[in-house]
Parts: C-alpha cells; sequence; structure tokens
C-alpha cells in the first residue's frame, strides 16, 4: 500500500501521536450506576485544583447531537440522568494526566438510583423509568414489512422449520484507542484531529454542540488505527475534547482508555433471531419470516439503520419471494451499540444460514446443491425493491466446493470431523445518505501544477483498508502515470470536498468512481493542450506510461511533463472535479424504512469451515477456512486477499470466542485479555479466493470487499459443527461449556429414544 | 519531583527530566517524540509498544524508563538507518501485513528479534515469536507472508553483504 513505508518506520502519525504547544490533557468522569438522576453536580473543588483549566459538565454543552437525523439523543455530558455504567458526566482538562485524575475525585455527584434494565426482552415490557422519556417502553423503532405472501409462501411449503436464534454482543476492538486532538487557535476557529471513520460527521456534530459555525471548525482525520465500524459516528469522546478546547481556550487531548473504548463501544449488538423458513419438495424457499430484537443499549447512534439492515439483507441473497420482517431496536442500561463489519447483517445471517442446513438436512438434499437452487438471476430486484446488477456467487459456492474438497469431505469425514458450508453478502455503499439531501457522496478534486505532480484533495478516509492507495491507483491509471505522481490530500474538512465517509462499504464505489471521473476530467485538458500544439484532434491522443502519443502519428508525442506545461498556457494552474451519485433507480422503495438495504451494487461471498470437535473438552478447532468473495474486481489483490482473511478473522472470533459478558449493567470483560481477540496462536489457515463479477457500474467493475464475508463465517462454523457431532448450536460464540451442554442434550434425548424403544 | 534521567535509544544519548515511575512508553512517546511505539490496552496484552532492549524484545508499557538507564534501547524508528528499511520492515511494508499500522511497530520488532536470532525460522517458531502481539485487521495470514519475505531479504542481505566482503565472492 502506498502508505505502508512510513507505517513499517513509525513514522505514521495517529491522533494519539500528535501535540501541540501548550496542550492539556483530558480526562472523564463517567457514571457508576446503569440508571440515575443526577441531582447536583459539584466541580468546585476539581476547578480549585493546582494545574485544573477546566471543568466541564452538561451545562457547558447542553445541545445533543447523533449520527442519525432522527436519533439527536447524546450529549457531550448527561443532562438530567445518566443511562449506563460508563455514561459521560464531566471532563477535566488541566496541565497533566495526574492532575486531571486526581481532579476527577474532587468532583462531587449526587444521584438518585433508578430502577434499570438490562435485558431487551424485558426492557421493552417496561411500563415505567423509560430510559428516554420520549421513548415509550424503552423502543427506540421497531419495523414491521412484508413483501409478497408470507402465508401463501408457507402454504406451498413441503418443509417448514422455526426456531430461535441468540448471539453475543461483540466489539470492534480496533488497536487503535480512540484519542482526539482539540486546538483553539486565535479567530475563534477551532481544528481538530480524530481517530474517526466519518470527518464530515464529526464536523457537523461539533459545530452542533460547540454552537460554531461549521466554517470556523475543521476536522482533520490523521492515521486511523482501525475502525469496522466503532469511529463511524461521533464519539463522545471527540466533542468533550471539543468543548474542553473551547472553554480553556487551550488544546486539549483525550485518549481514551481501553475500557472507555468498550464503554463508548458502538459494537454489534446482542440479537434475538426468531426465525421461520418454508421450503417446497423442489429445495426452493417459498417463504421467510424472522422477527428480530436488538439490545441497543442507552443512546440511539445508528441503531434504527442496525435493526433495518437485518431485515432488508435477510431476503436478498436467495431469490426469495416472500419475505416478513419485525424488527425492534430496544433501548437498555447498556453502553450504545452502534455500526460494525457487516452492520446489522451478520446475526440474522447466522441463524438464515443455520436454518438452511437444518432445512437441507430435511429435505436430504446437499447443502451447497441447496443453496445452488436458490440463486438469484441478475439483473434482477429481490423482493423488497434491492437492485442487484452483479451476482458472482455461483461462482463463489464453486470456488469453495471445489477447493475445500467439499464433495469429497462432506458427510464423510471421520466421526468428530466435519465441514459446513455458508453464505453472505453485503451492501457496496448505501444508496441514500444519512442526512437526506442532493448532494454528492463523494465530490473530489485534482490539482495539476507546473512541477507535473498530480494532487488529488479526496475527503475519503483510509483507516487501514487501503483506501488512499486505491484512489492512488485509479488516477493514476487513468492519467497514464506511474501511481508515485500522484499526491493526496485527504479526509480534511477544509482542503477536501465532502465524501461521507468509511462506513457501509461504500469508498472505493464512490470516491472511486468519481475519482475516475475527475482523473478523465484532467486528462481531457491534457489532450486538448497538446492536440493543439500538433493541430489535431484530442481524442486522437492517449497517455501512456507518462508519455502523451498520438494514436494516429506516434511521431507526434511528448512527456506528461512537457504536455502538462503546454496545458498550463495560458490557464495556470488545472483543476478537475469528479462526484458521485447512487443512480436513482437503485435507492429503493417508498415504505418506512426502505432507506436502508438500497446500494448501487452488492457483494456476494460463501465458505466452507473444516472443523473437529473434542467431544471430552467441547473444545473446537477450525482446520481451515475457505472464503471466495465476489468483489466485482479486485483493484489491488493484496489489499482485497487481506480485506476478505481480516473479515473471516473477526467473525471467527465472534462465533468461537468473543463476548462482552455482563453482570446487571457492569462489562465483566473490558479488556483485551478479558474479551479474549484471537492471537496469531489462536487463528486457524483461513484461505481467501477473489471471484470477479465486474459490476456494469462499479470503478472498473470493482465493488465492496471488506466486510461482506464476514458475516458467512459464523453458520459455516455451526454448520460444520452439526456435520461433526450431530449437534446444532443456536447461540453464538459456540464456547466449550455450550458445545457440552448441546452434546450432554444429545445424549440424553438418545438414551430417552433407547428407553422408550425397550419399553414397546 | 522529577528526576534527570539519561537513556541510548537509537544509537544516540537522550536525556528527559521525568516523575520516577514514568512509563518507557510514555517517555518515548512524550518526552522523546517517538510516536513508533503505540499505547493499544491497559493490560499490557497487545504488544503495539514492544522495543528491543539489549536486543531483547520487550514491551515498554510495563518498563518503568529509569530502570534501563545504561541499557541499549531501540525503537521501530531506529532500527534501519534512515533512508533504509531492515528486512522485517520491507517483509510488513511488501507482504500486507501492515494494514491500519497500528500494531505493526510491536510486530516488526518481534520479527526482527526473532530473525535476528534466528534467520530461518518455522512456522510454529513464528507463530510462537508473534504470538504477544494482537492485530485486529489481517488475520495474520498476510503477517506470515511478510515474514517469509522479511526472511528472504534478510537471505539477500546477507549474501550481499558476503560479496562485498574482502575476500568474498
Amino acid at each position: 500500500m502506498s502508505d505502508a513505508p512510513k507505517k513499517v518506520c513509525g513514522l505514521s502519525k495517529y491522533a494519539d501521536d500528535l501535540s501541540a504547544p501548550g496542550m492539556l490533557i483530558g480526562r472523564i468522569l463517567h457514571s457508576p450506576h446503569a440508571h440515575a438522576r443526577i441531582r447536583s453536580i459539584d466541580t468546585s473543588k476539581a476547578e480549585a485544583l493546582e494545574g485544573v483549566k477546566g471543568v466541564a459538565t452538561s451545562k457547558d454543552a447542553p445541545n445533543t447531537y447523533g449520527i442519525l437525523p432522527i436519533g439527536h439523543d447524546e450529549r457531550a455530558f448527561a443532562l438530567g440522568k445518566v443511562r449506563f455504567i460508563g455514561d459521560n458526566v464531566a471532563a477535566v482538562a488541566a496541565v497533566s494526566a495526574e492532575i486531571a485524575e486526581r481532579a476527577l475525585d474532587l468532583i462531587e455527584v449526587d444521584y438518585e438510583i433508578l430502577p434499570a434494565y438490562f435485558d431487551p426482552l424485558e426492557s421493552m415490557k417496561a411500563e415505567t423509568n423509560w430510559i428516554h422519556e420520549d421513548k415509550p417502553h424503552n423502543i427506540e423503532k421497531e419495523y414491521h414489512h412484508e413483501f409478497g405472501s408470507v402465508e401463501e409462501g408457507f402454504a406451498q411449503a413441503a418443509f417448514v422449520r422455526e426456531q430461535r436464534y441468540y448471539a453475543g454482543e461483540v466489539n470492534h476492538a480496533a488497536m487503535e484507542p480512540n484519542a482526539t486532538l482539540a486546538i483553539w487557535e486565535p479567530g475563534d476557529r477551532l481544528t481538530v484531529h480524530s481517530s474517526t471513520q466519518v470527518p464530515f460527521s464529526v464536523h457537523r456534530s461539533i459545530s452542533e454542540v460547540c454552537e460554531m459555525p461549521m466554517s470556523r471548525v475543521r476536522v482533520i482525520k490523521p492515521m486511523v488505527g482501525g475502525g469496522f465500524g466503532a469511529k463511524s459516528e461521533p464519539i463522545p469522546i471527540e466533542v468533550e475534547a471539543a468543548v474542553l478546547a473551547k472553554m480553556t481556550k487551550r488544546p486539549v487531548k483525550l485518549l481514551y482508555t481501553r475500557e472507555e473504548v468498550f464503554l463508548a463501544h458502538r459494537g454489534r449488538p446482542r440479537t434475538i433471531v426468531d426465525l421461520k423458513m418454508g421450503f417446497t419438495s423442489e429445495g426452493k424457499i417459498s417463504a421467510v419470516a424472522a422477527r428480530v430484537v436488538q439490545d441497543g443499549g442507552a443512546y440511539c447512534g445508528f441503531g434504527p439503520v442496525t435493526v433495518l439492515y437485518s431485515g432488508a439483507l435477510l431476503g436478498a441473497i436467495y431469490d426469495t419471494p416472500n419475505v416478513r420482517f419485525d424488527g425492534y431496536r430496544v433501548i437498555t442500561n447498556k453502553p450504545a451499540c452502534g455500526a460494525m463489519r457487516g452492520h446489522g447483517t451478520v446475526n440474522v445471517r447466522f441463524a438464515f444460514e443455520s436454518m438452511l442446513d437444518e432445512l437441507a438436512r430435511d429435505a436430504g438434499i446437499d447443502p451447497a446443491e441447496l443453496r445452488r437452487r436458490n440463486l438469484l438471476h441478475a439483473p434482477c430486484r429481490t423482493a423488497n425493491g434491492l437492485r442487484v446488477t452483479s451476482y458472482g456467487l455461483p461462482e463463489c459456492i464453486e470456488k469453495v466446493v471445489e477447493r475445500s474438497g467439499w464433495n469429497e469431505k462432506k458427510g464423510k469425514l471421520p466421526p468428530g470431523r466435519g465441514i459446513g458450508i455458508a453464505c453472505s453478502h453485503y451492501v457496496s455503499g448505501a444508496a441514500n445518505p444519512i442526512v437526506r439531501s442532493n448532494l454528492p457522496h463523494t465530490t473530489v478534486h485534482i490539482k495539476l501544477d507546473r512541477d507535473a505532480g498530480v494532487t488529488l484533495y479526496s475527503g475519503a478516509s483510509e483507516i487501514g483498508q487501503g483506501s488512499d492507495t486505491m484512489q492512488i491507483q485509479i488516477v493514476a491509471e487513468v492519467l497514464g502515470v506511474r501511481p508515485s505522481r500522484i499526491k493526496l490530500v485527504s479526509a480534511d474538512t477544509e482542503l477536501t470536498p465532502v465524501d461521507l465517509g468509511s462506513y457501509s462499504s461504500r469508498v472505493t464505489f464512490m470516491a472511486g468512481n468519481a475519482c475516475i471521473e475527475a482523473a478523465q476530467g484532467m486528462r481531457d485538458q491534457i489532450l486538448a493542450a497538446v492536440a493543439e500544439k500538433f493541430r489535431s484532434r484530442p481524442a486522437d491522443f492517449e497517455i501512456r506510461d507518462e508519455m502523451v502519443v498520438s494514436k494516429s502519428d506516434p511521431s507526434q508525442r511528448m512527456s506528461f511533463d512537457e504536455a502538462v506545461l503546454c496545458a498550463l498556457d495560458f490557464h495556470g494552474a488545472l483543476v478537475a472535479k469528479g462526484t458521485y451519485t447512487p443512480p436513482e433507480d437503485s435507492r429503493g422503495g417508498k415504505f418506512k424504512g426502505a432507506g436502508v438495504g438500497p446500494a448501487p451494487s452488492y457483494s456476494y461471498s460463501a465458505q466452507t469451515a473444516e472443523v473437529s470437535v473434542d467431544t471430552e473438552t467441547g473444545h473446537v478447532t477450525i482446520h481451515r477456512i475457505v472464503a471466495a468473495h465476489d468483489c466485482g474486481r479486485a483493484l489491488n489483490p493484496l489489499t482485497v486477499h487481506g480485506q476478505i482473511i481480516g473479515s473471516v478473522y473477526m467473525g471467527l472470533g465472534q462465533a468461537m470466542q468473543e463476548e462482552m459478558v455482563w453482570d446487571g449493567g457492569r462489562l465483566m470483560n473490558p479488556g483485551l485479555l478479558e474479551y479474549r481477540i484471537a492471537s496469531i496462536v489462536e487463528t486457524p489457515p483461513i484461505e481467501s479466493i477473489i471471484v470477479e463479477s465486474h459490476d456494469p457500474e462499479g470503478p472498473f467493475g470493482a465493488k465492496e470487499a471488506g466486510e461482506g464475508s464476514l458475516a458467512a463465517t459464523i453458520p459455516a462454523v455451526a454448520n460444520a459443527i452439526f456435520d461433526a457431532v450431530g449437534v446444532r448450536l443456536r447461540e453464538v460464540p459456540f464456547t466449550p461449556d455450550r458445545i457440552l451442554t448441546a452434546l450432554q442434550e444429545k445424549r440424553k434425548q438418545e438414551r430417552a429414544a433407547k428407553t422408550i424403544g425397550g419399553a414397546r | 519531583m522529577k528526576e534527570l534521567i539519561r537513556l541510548r535509544v537509537n544509537g544516540e544519548l537522550r536525556e528527559a527530566a521525568v516523575e520516577p515511575q514514568k512509563l518507557l512508553l510514555d517517555v518515548l512517546r512524550e518526552d522523546l517524540a517517538l510516536t513508533g511505539a503505540k499505547r493499544g490496552c491497559d493490560d499490557s496484552s497487545c504488544g503495539a509498544c514492544a522495543i528491543l532492549i539489549d536486543g531483547v524484545p520487550m514491551l515498554s508499557c510495563v518498563a518503568i524508563a529509569s530502570c534501563y538507564q545504561g541499557a541499549e534501547i531501540c525503537t521501530v524508528e531506529g532500527i534501519a538507518p534512515p533512508g533504509t528499511l531492515d528486512p522485517a520492515q520491507q517483509g510488513f511494508a511488501e507482504g500486507g501485513g501492515s494494514q491500519c499500522g497500528f500494531c505493526t511497530a510491536g510486530f516488526v520488532i518481534s520479527t526482527k528479534a526473532l530473525l535476528d536470532g534466528n534467520p530461518n525460522p518455522s512456522l510454529e517458531e513464528i507463530r510462537e515469536a508473534l504470538s504477544g502481539n494482537l492485530c485486529r485487521c489481517t488475520g495474520y495470514m498476510q503477517i506470515y507472508d511478510s515474514v517469509k519475505i522479511a526472511i528472504e531479504r534478510g537471505e539477500a542481505a546477507r549474501s550481499a553483504e558476503v560479496a562485498r566482503a574482502p575476500g568474498g565472492r
């Protein structure tokens, strides 16, 4: 990747690597109670401590903010009451971290403890003490959709199953804890360097919370140490640093501890999926009905979007004529959940693909074959109106079947060993923006001056996924020059045009297309000037390997540097602009909640998992994962492989060991050791296969690569465990205790069956 | 009360006035402006702060800076002469072992320490040597690839050195 040399030398600057003259250090006071009214806050003793320069509470920043226009329910500091252990109560800026920490101890808060809700199914029955007074029964949002007729679909079914599935709550655990450096500058301006995937959303929120016009606020995204969705909405640390900087008129840095990262959270919610599916005797899906309850935590965040994704993509990977979805986003007294890799689609995909496996068994059809019988035929529209333009799933299935030795292994492995298959898909960018507007989703500028260095100004946010490299590659390709000629200025609200951010796997598709348009505009200007010089037509010229050459007369040629000077004559520096707006017909239907799910394109994945289960200990060994992913076209195969493998790795974490464990409202494992993200030792061989379906609208045919593979991993493992030992795990993660319990239950049932048989 | 400490870092003698209990990671990052080593956790589990102390990889987040006066401290910024890359760095730059890059300094340090002592490690030895470093991006497969590239680059560099040496090939 273009930024790799700096990274490997330790010279890349992340938010916490930055400092400013006169910088203060901030610390945050968090709530010790899950749900409590704040009777009073006394900060006088903290303010009196030598070295303390500012103490901020809700009175200093009462405005609400939030990523969704319908979900502005957070404040920099809790006003009136706290809603989870870890909620933000106050913050101190001081000349040293030690003094800031001592000052926190001097803040006196008088709380009146309220009853709290930790279980979503209980919380949604609440009649009193609602967590947000304006959200009756603690329901953030509920949606009820039906496409086709589920009743008719089930009537046609030869096989029907109905089951409940649970998926535990997980956190992104990006290696970089969130950090923000907010710098107050003369002339009442604020510059904020922050670990974010969405600098332009942070820009808006800081403007709202600090009551400053956006024109006086600048947000810069430095290098970001992983996001996975954790940094895809404004996070309390960002607005708090801004408030403290404005208050003290000094630079203020805030850095989360790892525990604070878990409390800021925005991870994948604990989800309860009640799924019913029907199959015809030919093995065709005839109806799907799902009721999904998500434990959203105390604030809205991306919540309604998360639950809508669960429904929108539920029946959109296979040909599914009849779909019903009932989704509930429930508020509880725990940290707010949000977007996490595979946003909203992962836990329902686990349920869906697990049930497919069970139905395949019922129908006596090979699970890979069953999936083949239910494929879409692109171009097409799904029952809920999603436009599918390219569909590499058939090839993904064939590739993993072949590479894994599926036909030789399925049902033929020795006892205790098994193989499973599952598929998944994901949006390649959201066709509708978070804040409704007619603005393009990405705009980029290219500037070319007499040094003949091409400068690309793009708001797109590199977070480790390789988007900077992708944009440089595209511009270089279109202009016919070496990538090293391209300089990139990125993700700075003052210098770069708006890009909506790095979420919903949108950057390659959207910023990539904008880069093509801008580079073509620049190329046309250069070719026009060269053609004029040779008294020829621009269409007769092309740029290849840094040379502008006539196609009809190769003697008419000049170097790129000469061509640039030629084009600059009488014009000065050249500029070109490119934008991307999703086409009208990709934006979905008109019903409530229709805005979430539509995408200009979709990625597809198939995976196999081969496992062994130790029936004495319940331990599962993953021998091998084979993952094929349809990314449209791999613009940078090294990076695409890295994204597929990384997605599978994260899916394996959720499948096998990761889970946020709660004692009431207290998180019991807020550290990387206790939360147990897998090291190299626990990570099995993962083989990635790139499938290229050449999307008609993607940049050079490319689409999403960074998220879609995750969701297939969990059910592929569940299905492999069933193949190995005949137990069906319907609760994630598949920990040894759950496997042992399932094995004991199976033995009990087998014994009971024998006894009954013997009594006859 | 701060005290003056002297540390030999990346071959240079550096001085800093620090609190007696200040961690080496914080001294490197805050007092010496060497921000390559990172803080990724609260419980010494992530390995992003790894540095070499007398050639041995150590976590700088659990080392008291004043205890390492007189030791040879090497951070990721100093493992190769300016403008050049150590084979471990070449491996991670080319092999995809560095995505977001936040854990990279730690992995590079662990890889360098491994290859300095064992230029041609087995897969198992690589796994063992990198078991104290967490990466959330790569799923580790391209980290194996990166270490393999580092092994090749190291071999090539040694052959070139032999060839250049007086009486060499």
